[in-house]
């Protein structure tokens, strides 16, 4: 689960982490108010959206003066703000945080995440902060210090250390980081992170040491044991077709093409839209029904899947193992009836019961167009939308 | 021949009187697998599906019927506890179903089972079979054919559809061991690999990956160096975009890595016969055999 910046700082604040002091409101009026709080110089205006890169898309402002940040923040507010991770339609800013500016002296980079290469958790550091991670692993990976983590100490002071020495970091500045370096960890184990990044930690002239900005991911399966942060989820970011699915179950995600499909187990479903793809078509999702799908399953694809106006024709590709074709085919029978669609539906299915799954479909006096197989299948379906 | 399970296994059930553990348990007693006893706590001295005795704990378990592997079905919250339950009684092959557990939890147990001899499939798998002889896990039986093809995959109904290609040619299979979906899992496909490559059963291997991560780089890489037997692959997850993790935990392409474009052409690059179509998986295995 992804959660806002100003989500993220109240984490790190409770595991005595430094973050600038910030306020944040909804509404232009509150903007001037919020400055003159803060009391400094400069504040920033930054909006909060879960994409990243939103200085790049004109997000983020200083301001000089309260009513600068009053001018800022009516700009930003109710603005679509398109950043190179939102895709072309951009996110709607519905909240502003309002924090104070620093003296920056330098800017740095930290990362924390699972590596999957040694299974355990891994910091990045680097001195090349304020910049795409990603843009400094392809161009100057030498700038990046790596220090996987035993699950059995943590970060020590040690590890700290080593991670502050690569960042050449020295004096008063060194016995800052320590604790900062050692509670980032211990955040991101407490609160079940899968991605805890300050892009940029910085030093301010002063010799203080903050995270700036904050971006933090939390596991969905230890959601469990977080009811508070469970919280933070902020449906107006997610797709509203994607919030849907997620109540019965169902993963489902929307893509750019006018195939609907409909598949049993997450592999089976990327293989399918891939099929689409080589067969001339488009998908116009992913949709997992999970290994043991049932009648109500089905309704409720049919339902996401035909939510999406763009949608010409569906696929569904059903391996049975614990479900059986043939309840299946009713299941498909009767979610077509109650939902009176009218766009062609053709029906892959493979595993225990198919012939009396295939005899339910071809007597129900339906137009189901029934796959051989997923190639004839994906095949039959790019040629009835044409 | 086989690898990781046969008529030998002597396998017990955790989470048995739970309503999936029993449901699979009963599944895999009626393939032949010999299953000796199950565990949930507290319910120990029962009996179910007859006459399979039930105990509190794996250690006990493992003392009065000599279990040699266990098959997890705990819930997610439970499930990295049942994993080093077993580990810690010493049981050789743990495989665990669930789907869910957080990644933390699988930090901690990852590194545990380094300084064990317990091997791990999973979690978040369909578990393994060797087609005549056991089946541990929830795969539908009868889609499988006695043979000499062994599968290694990342996906559950993506191994079945292969099996399904395969077992309508005519071509059986030797043993098919589903890895899991998650990023942190205890067997790779290297292990995997490497098993197959002894295995004088098994005459080609298929490799099902799908987006994410970089294990199926570094199985290709290990094969060109170490396997002589033909290997054919597919990566799922062609059209599926960046940054978006599509149903399983592990299946995300983060900062431009795990693109299945990448994948397959490594794997291309270190001679597996990689198909861009699910649809050919099982006629390319025919021609390579």
């Amino acid at each position: 689960m992804k959660i806002h910046e100003y989500q993220a700082k109240e984490i790190l604040r409770k595991y005595n982490i430094p973050v600038p002091n910030g306020i944040l409101i909804t509404k232009k009026s509150q903007a001037a108010d919020a400055a003159k709080k803060l009391g400094t110089n400069v504040v920033v205006v930054k909006a909060q959206i879960h994409a990243g890169g939103r200085g790049k898309g004109g997000g983020v402002k200083l301001a000089k003066n309260p009513q600068e940040a009053e001018k800022h923040a009516g700009n930003i507010l109710g603005m679509t703000l398109v950043t190179p991770q939102t895709g072309a339609a951009g996110q709607r800013v519905r909240k502003v945080l309002i924090e104070e500016g620093m003296p920056i002296a330098k800017e740095l980079y930290m990362g924390i995440l699972v590596d999957r290469q040694t299974s355990r958790v891994l910091i990045m550091a680097s001195e090349a902060g304020g910049m795409e991670i990603e843009e400094v692993a392809a161009d100057t990976p030498e700038k990046i210090f790596t220090e996987t983590i035993d699950p059995v100490t943590g970060v020590k002071p040690y590890t700290a250390r080593k991670i502050a020495f690569a960042l050449n970091l020295d004096g008063e500045v060194m016995k800052k980081i320590i604790p900062f370096i050692i509670n980032l960890y211990d955040a991101f184990i407490k609160e079940d992170c899968t991605m805890l990044e300050i892009n940029p930690l910085v030093i301010t002239s002063d010799k203080r040491a903050l995270a700036l900005d904050a971006k933090v991911d939390i596991d969905d399966n230890a959601m469990y044991r977080h009811k508070d942060t469970q919280k933070l989820r902020d449906l107006n970011e997610e797709d509203p077709a994607e919030v849907e699915a997620s109540k019965f179950n169902l993963n489902y995600i929307k893509l750019d093409g006018n195939i609907g499909c409909m598949v049993n187990g997450a592999g089976l479903a990327m293989a399918t839209m891939d099929i689409i793809k080589l067969s001339g078509g488009e998908p116009a999702n992913f949709l997992d029904v999970g290994g043991g799908a049932d009648e109500e399953m089905i309704e409720n694809g049919f339902r996401i899947i035909l939510s999406d106006p763009s949608v010409k024709g569906i696929f569904i590709n059903i391996f049975g193992g614990i479900l059986r074709c043939d309840i299946l085919a009713r299941g498909v029978i009767a979610a077509t009836k109650t939902l009176a669609i009218k766009i062609p539906v053709v029906v892959r299915m493979e595993g225990t019961n198919m012939e009396e799954g295939h005899r339910i479909l071809k007597n129900s006096g339906m137009n189901f167009v029934i796959g051989n197989g997923m190639k004839d299948g994906a095949q039959k379906v790019v040629k009835a939308i044409q | 021949m086989s690898i990781l399970v046969d008529e030998k296994t002597r396998l017990i059930t955790q989470g048995i009187t739970g309503r999936e553990g029993m449901y699979h348990t009963e599944q895999s007693m009626k393939y032949g697998t010999r299953v000796v006893g199950g565990v949930t706590p507290g319910k120990g001295g029962q009996k179910v599906l007859g006459n399979v005795p039930v105990f509190n704990t794996v250690r006990d378990a493992v003392a009065k019927t000599k279990a040699n592997a266990t098959m997890i079905f705990v819930p997610p919250p439970f499930a990295a506890d049942a994993i080093l339950e077993a580990a810690d009684a010493a049981v050789e092959l743990i495989i665990c179903i669930t789907e869910g557990i957080p990644v933390n939890d699988m930090v901690d147990v990852y590194k545990y089972l380094q300084s064990t001899e317990s091997r791990l499939i999973g979690p978040n798998c369909p578990g393994v079979i060797s087609p005549g002889k056991a089946k541990i896990g929830i795969m539908p039986a009868h889609i499988h054919k006695k043979g000499n093809v062994g599968i290694i995959s990342r996906s559950g109904t993506l191994t079945y559809e292969t099996v399904g290609q395969l077992t309508h040619l005519g071509i059986g299979q030797s043993t098919c061991v589903g890895i899991g979906g998650d990023p942190i899992i205890g067997t790779r496909f290297i292990d995997v690999l490497k098993l197959f490559q002894r295995d004088r059963g098994t005459k080609a291997i298929c490799m099902i990956g799908e987006i994410g991560g970089t294990a199926e780089d570094e199985a290709a890489y290990y094969i060109k160096k170490n396997v002589t037997k033909p290997v054919v692959g597919f990566i799922a997850g062609q059209t599926a975009p960046p940054g978006r993790r599509m149903g399983h935990a592990g299946a995300i392409i983060s900062g431009g890595q795990g693109t299945a474009e990448e994948k397959m052409k490594v794997m291309r690059r270190c001679g597996i016969k990689v198909v861009k179509s699910p649809a050919d998986l099982g006629k390319t295995l025919q021609k390579s055999l």
